[in-house]
């Protein structure tokens, strides 16, 4: 009787486990599936920006930019049979998007991002830690009223500032000029109340000593409080540095048409009325390699921080 | 406290030692106060003033314009150049109209922002001008545009000009009220940004959350590899990604070949350039169109006929609905993933113990702590949709047919295309609070379901 039953109990514990694993297998391919599609967009962009022209429309889902497909590499060509005669044809992989890419002047766009992204972090990080700090700190009068002039501009949403900053910026003469780009984005509400929550969970017995040594405020934050927020100091710097180097709209506000001045994201937007009638697809693929490699190396140096930093602004949620 | 010695004496008076303190605060928070308030806080005032306005956003405030000739811009949106014969009068359409007379035969060539310099005299010289738009429009016969259409050409410029007049409340009426172009962009436009937002929304929500209850499994391995494969997009720069969607999108590439390989049959689709309504297409395979249902959709709601607002996402706005949903699926994945992990297992093997399936814990235990992280995943989710404007401008810009002009998108347009800052000023503190209104319902919402 006793084994009947638990012959029956194993059929059963038999067939769940048995759903579980083909419920657990088609999870794992649902998750399989959409790695792919989040992930070969970009292969694939690599790929095809190795590729002579005709090649990224006739071959554009090959991943390795070589033969066999046999494509003319000459304007206008088009795939040929099997069989065909290579002789006096061009052939991938080619070099020719990224030739062309520093002919429409990606160095300047680079150099402009690099100005950008560094001039804006460095200010960001210290103007935040600053607020954040006598945010989490100090006692002074206004303090509340500062707190929520801060906390408010955080709920402003970005494109509502489009014209605003567009007016002021025009009436301080700051507009097509590298100041305006980087004061206008020198400071953000995000960064201080990051760095306001990261100050009050150190304890404060550390700083009270360092007062007792007759440490004043400035020089005790430089010296003692500074270096301890490394952690915070360092998702900031990514976070700050990842949103200047892609910033698109307030470059394209505030620069508007002054190529010299255009960062990369703009650059490669502008691309495409320099073009005319085609598309020159793997100039363009291209440039879109060239302005994502330095986030992508970033990325995968401090992948910890971009994902921790993601996951914290969440669990505060 | 390790420090027990006797504190030092106290030098200072207590009331001067807080003034210090007081005075070293101020210097900590006045580089940041600084720039909220010159960047942020002050324009915000100010767009708030200059949406009362005609400003055209180029004339400086506090100039007028020194040279006295006239310029007069015409938007034609008749497809076709129209001629204007010399003396034609030229009005604002006002209800007190200032007239000018054409003083050269004038072609206008189709598409908008055709500038003719000295163009134009005031009937009546020595009154004010404003600056003023309006556009050339195709009546409804399809009979010659021009003599009707010079009624509204888009400005006139003249030495007269001040840089701007106050209007009031003029400016939201226009998007509102008046019946016209800006009315009916406004509204093609807030229809566009309602479709995408509850399209992208749900679908990233729902998305994010499966796949990080998927990674989060005990038996699977290489979480890491997920995390960084699905996070990747979300660090790329936005118009990186609207390229390299234009490029698989495009009629000849990689999405229309993978899908012919997949379906025979497949015709390929214009996914960059069909403007037909997701809703339209779908009624379309059961045979009703708008010339089947009636005519009750031909009613036109706030300049828009029924029958357009029901027609759904059109084919482009669904493909930048794919890129955004693609974009930011990692981000909300690791939001939900962090969370997760918070959930201590213990909850989960007391359940076990008690015979619950997978299905029951995700249903009670998973998605009920999870609701502080999907109100978060849906704020930042309703605010980010709404704003949407990097994509539009690369792929679309707004087109076709208008069917993916967003509310962003027109108030970059109105202002910087245009020319008309007012207008402008207008449309972004209406997008606020349309932005702050759904914010509050679905703070709402989700409260109420949380009590439920």
């Amino acid at each position: 009787m006793a084994a009947v039953q638990s012959a029956k109990t194993a059929r059963v514990v038999d067939s769940r486990k048995l759903l579980r694993t083909a419920l657990g297998a088609l999870a794992f391919m649902f998750l399989i599936l959409f790695a792919l599609i989040e992930t070969v967009p970009f292969v694939l962009t690599v790929a095809n920006s190795f590729k002579c022209l005709p090649a990224t429309r006739e071959a554009s889902e090959a991943f390795i930019p070589s033969p066999p497909f046999g494509i003319d590499c000459r304007p206008g060509g088009v795939a040929l049979p099997a069989i065909a005669t290579t002789e006096g044809l061009t052939f991938n992989p080619t070099l020719e998007g990224y030739q062309k890419i520093l002919e429409y002047d990606f160095g300047t766009w680079f150099r402009n991002s690099v100005i950008y992204s560094l001039a804006i972090t460095i200010l960001r990080v210290l103007f935040d830690s600053l607020a954040g700090y006598a945010l989490a700190r100090m006692n002074f009068a206004g303090k509340r009223a500062m707190f929520y002039i801060i906390l408010s501009t955080l709920m402003i949403p970005g494109i509502v500032l489009l014209i605003p900053r567009f007016i002021i910026l025009q009436q301080l003469g700051l507009l097509g000029t590298v100041q305006g780009v980087v004061l206008v984005l020198s400071a953000d509400a995000f960064g201080v109340f990051l760095m306001k929550q990261f100050f009050e969970s150190i304890p404060e017995e550390i700083e009270e000593a360092a007062q007792v040594d007759g440490a004043g405020r400035f020089r005790m934050f430089f010296q003692i409080v500074l270096p301890m927020a490394t952690p915070a100091l360092t998702a900031l710097t990514i976070f700050s540095f990842q949103g200047t180097w892609n910033n698109f709209m307030d470059v394209l506000i505030i620069i508007g048409k002054e190529q010299d001045l255009w960062n990369l994201p703009l650059g490669l937007s502008q691309l495409r009325g320099q073009f005319g009638d085609t598309l020159e697809w793997n100039t363009f693929l291209a440039g879109a390699v060239f302005t994502t490699l330095p986030m992508a190396l970033l990325f995968f140096f401090f992948q910890r921080y971009f994902v921790e930093g993601t996951s914290y602004s969440g669990l505060k949620g | 406290m390790t420090v027990t010695a006797k504190r030092p004496p106290e030098f200072k008076p207590h009331n001067e030692r807080k003034r210090a303190e007081t005075i070293a605060a101020y210097v900590f928070m006045s580089p940041a106060m600084a720039i909220f308030l010159i960047f942020l806080i002050i324009p915000i005032v100010f767009a708030i003033v200059i949406s009362m306005t005609n400003w055209n956003g180029i004339t400086p405030l506090n100039q007028r314009p020194a040279n006295a000739s006239s310029t007069v811009i015409f938007e034609n949106q008749t497809g076709q150049s129209v001629t204007l014969p010399a003396g034609t009068i030229i009005s604002n359409g006002e209800d007190e109209p200032r007239r000018y007379q054409l003083t050269q035969e004038l072609i206008v060539p189709a598409g908008s922002g055709a500038t003719i310099e000295g163009a134009v005299e005031a009937v009546e010289p020595g009154r004010r001008s404003n600056v003023r738009r309006g556009q050339l429009d195709t009546l409804e016969d399809g009979a010659l545009a021009a003599l009707v259409t010079v009624e509204n050409p888009i400005s006139i410029e003249n030495g007269l000009d001040p840089a701007f007049e106050f209007v009031g409340g003029q400016n939201y009426s226009k998007l509102l009220a008046e019946g016209g172009i800006r009315q009916t962009d406004f509204f093609t436009a807030l229809k566009n940004t309602l479709y995408f937002v509850l399209g992208v929304v749900p679908v990233q929500t729902v998305l994010a959350l499966v796949l990080a209850v998927i990674v989060n499994q005990r038996w699977l391995k290489g979480k890491g590899f997920f995390r960084t494969a699905f996070y990747f997009p979300s660090i790329t720069s936005s118009v990186v990604i609207s390229i390299i969607f234009m490029w698989m999108f495009t009629q000849d590439g990689i999405v229309n070949t993978i899908f012919k390989a997949i379906f025979p049959d497949y015709k390929s689709v214009t996914w960059l350039d069909d403007s037909n309504g997701l809703f339209h297409n779908i009624l379309g395979l059961f045979g009703v169109s708008r010339q089947t249902v009636g005519d009750w959709a031909g009613t036109r709601l706030a300049g828009i006929t029924l029958w357009d607002w029901l027609s759904g996402p059109s084919v482009t706005m669904m493909t930048i609905m794919i890129l955004n949903t693609w974009t930011t699926i990692g981000t909300l994945m690791v939001i939900y993933l962090a969370a997760l992990q918070n959930i201590p297992g213990s909850v989960y093997e007391a359940s076990s113990i008690d015979g619950a399936t997978g299905w029951q814990q995700f249903k009670w235990i998973t998605v009920p702590l999870l609701a502080p992280t999907t109100f978060f995943v849906l704020t930042i989710g309703l605010i980010g949709t709404f704003q949407v404007f990097d994509q539009i401008f690369i792929i679309s810009s707004g087109g076709p047919a208008k069917t993916t002009l967003t509310i962003a998108y027109i108030v970059y347009n109105n202002g910087f295309n245009n020319s008309e800052m007012g207008v402008a000023a207008a449309t972004a503190l209406l997008l606020f609070v349309i932005i702050f209104a759904f914010t509050m319902l679905q703070r709402r919402i989700s409260r109420e379901t949380a009590n439920a």
